[in-house]
């Protein structure tokens, strides 16, 4: 198999219990994006999602374990690797459009002034974001608008690989539709390798070629890889309709309300664990609809 | 009548009436001089034809004031200068120690909010050294020193230091991490990192404990003056005091109290340039 574009391999991260021992949240994760896929990682709270991207943002170390991108070890964080936080981490101080600029101007270090501008500018309009608006402080902006001016600061950065930590956990249903058809546009648009975090299942299917699944901790292990066999463009009101997508959703619930149970606390015994690949697809079969057609293949 | 005017009218016409009714309380409460023809000869001749030293009236006061104001800045030796010229010594001297210690205290204090060893290791020194009072430093600093002016400068830069010191440190210490992520995700080094993200970030803390020290250093100056003598407000109140021109001390009060007020305002003014909402 050859190597994918970001490639986790032997990843553990173990922390200090408090009394003395030492508490492994996730044990020899194993998983690869190959350039150009959107992924989402699905799993309960606490399962150590968050520690892997910041693993992978470079702001924490693993305990053991090494991350490559591009065949290369990354240590640290780098403009390679965007951040989308869920607090949106925007500098109060500064203007939406000069948050986007302060990107831009550490990205692209040797563009004179007008081009930063045009360029931040260019991507607060991809997400909406139009005329004096780009003026305010974040204070001033709803909190739709302040994640719109986070996501267009990472996408403006064009990073190699962009990192989504629950970027709409904190909107409103609403808002958090629109703003996810916007990303979906940017990432179209874009051609950027997009890793998520998200809670929401239909936001994972809506946004992703292909859905990690995490069992719960303590050793937690990056179960399955769902594919999502749904065609692009997708919109919230057609895959609604589209056979598989039912079929998977119920997979994905099933997973998290069960088996990210049954499978948690299983130490690794020092294998990698790689995900299984999981392929649902209805749309092949006409006949036979009483069961999913369920294939597992192991890489 | 008074439901027409806004918050800010019906206050100033309030302030307005106070001060009128607080002189005119003033002015009454001093008693005349009484007039040299109705004495007795037994008064005259013990000297109760003098004028008495008394507080004067509110209107003697002004009357300096206009005199003084109406031509500050001349010169007529050395007891003898312009309210505007002991003004400008004492600015000037509040100014120069000011600086100094903003230069020790903002990059010290973004040391120590930066580390913890830098923190543990300053505390001490700083807990023992900021309680004592900046005038218990002047014996020293006259003898080291060997200089009144320098030692008046000194007795500055050593209040004006604490507050601008520990502010900056927590200032730094408590910038979100958020926000220094961002810098890191960004590869800012680290002296972009001080300027772009973390000086902002703290620059309202560190500008209130500027505020602080600047409104500790103009109450300090006009102490060391009266103890160095030569120039400068304070001097100016004490030489007034030895002449016994009451007139001219309470002339001299209001104006450290409006001197005050500006370089306070002045600070204010920078605080709500700094200011931001999160």
């Amino acid at each position: 198999m050859s190597q994918p574009f970001l490639s986790i391999e032997l990843l553990t991260q173990q922390f200090p219990d408090g009394q003395g021992g030492t508490l492994t949240v996730f044990e020899n994760a194993s998983f690869g994006i190959e350039k150009g896929e959107f992924v989402c990682i699905l799993g309960h709270s606490g399962c150590g999602k968050s520690t892997i991207m910041n693993i992978l943002a470079g702001l924490a170390e693993p305990s053991s374990g090494v991350v490559k991108m591009d065949g290369f070890e990354v240590s640290g964080p780098s403009l390679d690797r965007g951040v989308v936080f869920q607090n949106y981490s925007l500098l109060p101080w500064l203007s939406a459009l000069k948050n986007v600029t302060f990107g831009v101007k550490a990205r692209y270090p040797d563009w004179p002034a007008a081009k930063v501008e045009e360029h931040a500018r260019a991507f607060l309009a991809k997400v909406g974001l139009e005329g004096d608006v780009v003026h305010r402080k974040p204070s001033q902006l709803s909190g739709g608008m302040r994640q719109r001016v986070s996501i267009a600061r990472a996408f403006a950065n064009q990073p190699k690989l962009l990192l989504l930590d629950e970027p709409f956990g904190a909107l409103d249903a609403l808002t958090r539709g629109t703003i996810q058809d916007e990303l979906l546009k940017v990432w179209s648009e874009t051609e950027q390798t997009v890793f998520m975090i998200t809670h929401d299942i239909d936001e994972a299917i809506l946004l992703a070629d292909r859905i990690l699944l995490m069992t719960n901790g303590p050793f937690a292990r990056v179960a399955e890889s769902v594919e999502i066999t749904i065609p692009r463009p997708r919109t919230r009101t057609e895959i609604v309709d589209h056979p598989n997508y039912y079929a998977i959703r119920n997979h994905l619930v099933q997973f998290l309300g069960q088996r990210s149970k049954e499978l948690a606390g299983q130490a690794s015994d020092g294998a990698a664990q790689r995900p299984e690949t999981v392929t649902i697809d209805l749309t092949e079969k006409t006949e036979d609809q009483s069961n999913p057609q369920l294939r597992a293949v192991n890489d | 009548m008074l439901d027409n005017l806004t918050l800010n009218q019906r206050a100033a016409l309030l302030s307005v009436v106070m001060l009128v009714v607080g002189l005119l309380i003033w002015e009454a409460a001093i008693p005349a001089q009484k007039a040299a023809g109705e004495l007795t000869e037994y008064e005259r001749l013990t000297g109760g034809g003098a004028p008495k030293a008394g507080v004067p009236p509110p209107s003697q006061v002004l009357a300096k004031a206009w005199e003084q104001l109406s031509n500050p800045f001349y010169d007529a030796g050395p007891n003898d200068k312009g309210i505007g010229i002991q003004i400008g010594y004492s600015i000037y001297r509040v100014l120069t120690g000011y600086l100094m210690a903003a230069l020790v205290a903002i990059p010290l204090g973004f040391l120590i909010g930066m580390s913890q060893v830098a923190y543990k290791a300053f505390n001490p020194f700083i807990q023992v050294l900021r309680p004592i009072s900046p005038l218990a430093w002047m014996p020293l600093a006259l003898f080291i020193i060997q200089d009144s002016e320098a030692s008046a400068i000194f007795v500055i830069f050593i209040c004006s230091i604490w507050p601008m010191l520990i502010n900056t440190a927590f200032g730094v210490a408590g910038v979100r991490q958020d926000w220094v992520n961002v810098a890191r995700t960004h590869e800012l080094g680290p002296f972009r990192t001080a300027f772009t993200v973390i000086l902002p970030a703290a620059a309202p803390t560190i500008i209130t404990g500027m505020r602080i020290s600047i409104g500790i250093a103009w109450l300090v100056i006009v102490a060391a003056e009266m103890l160095v003598g030569g120039t400068g407000i304070g001097y100016y109140v004490w030489n007034e005091w030895n002449n016994l021109d009451l007139t001219s001390v309470i002339f001299s009060i209001l104006m450290i109290g409006v001197v005050g007020m500006l370089l306070d305002s002045a600070f204010a003014y920078l605080q709500r340039a700094v200011a931001y909402a999160e």
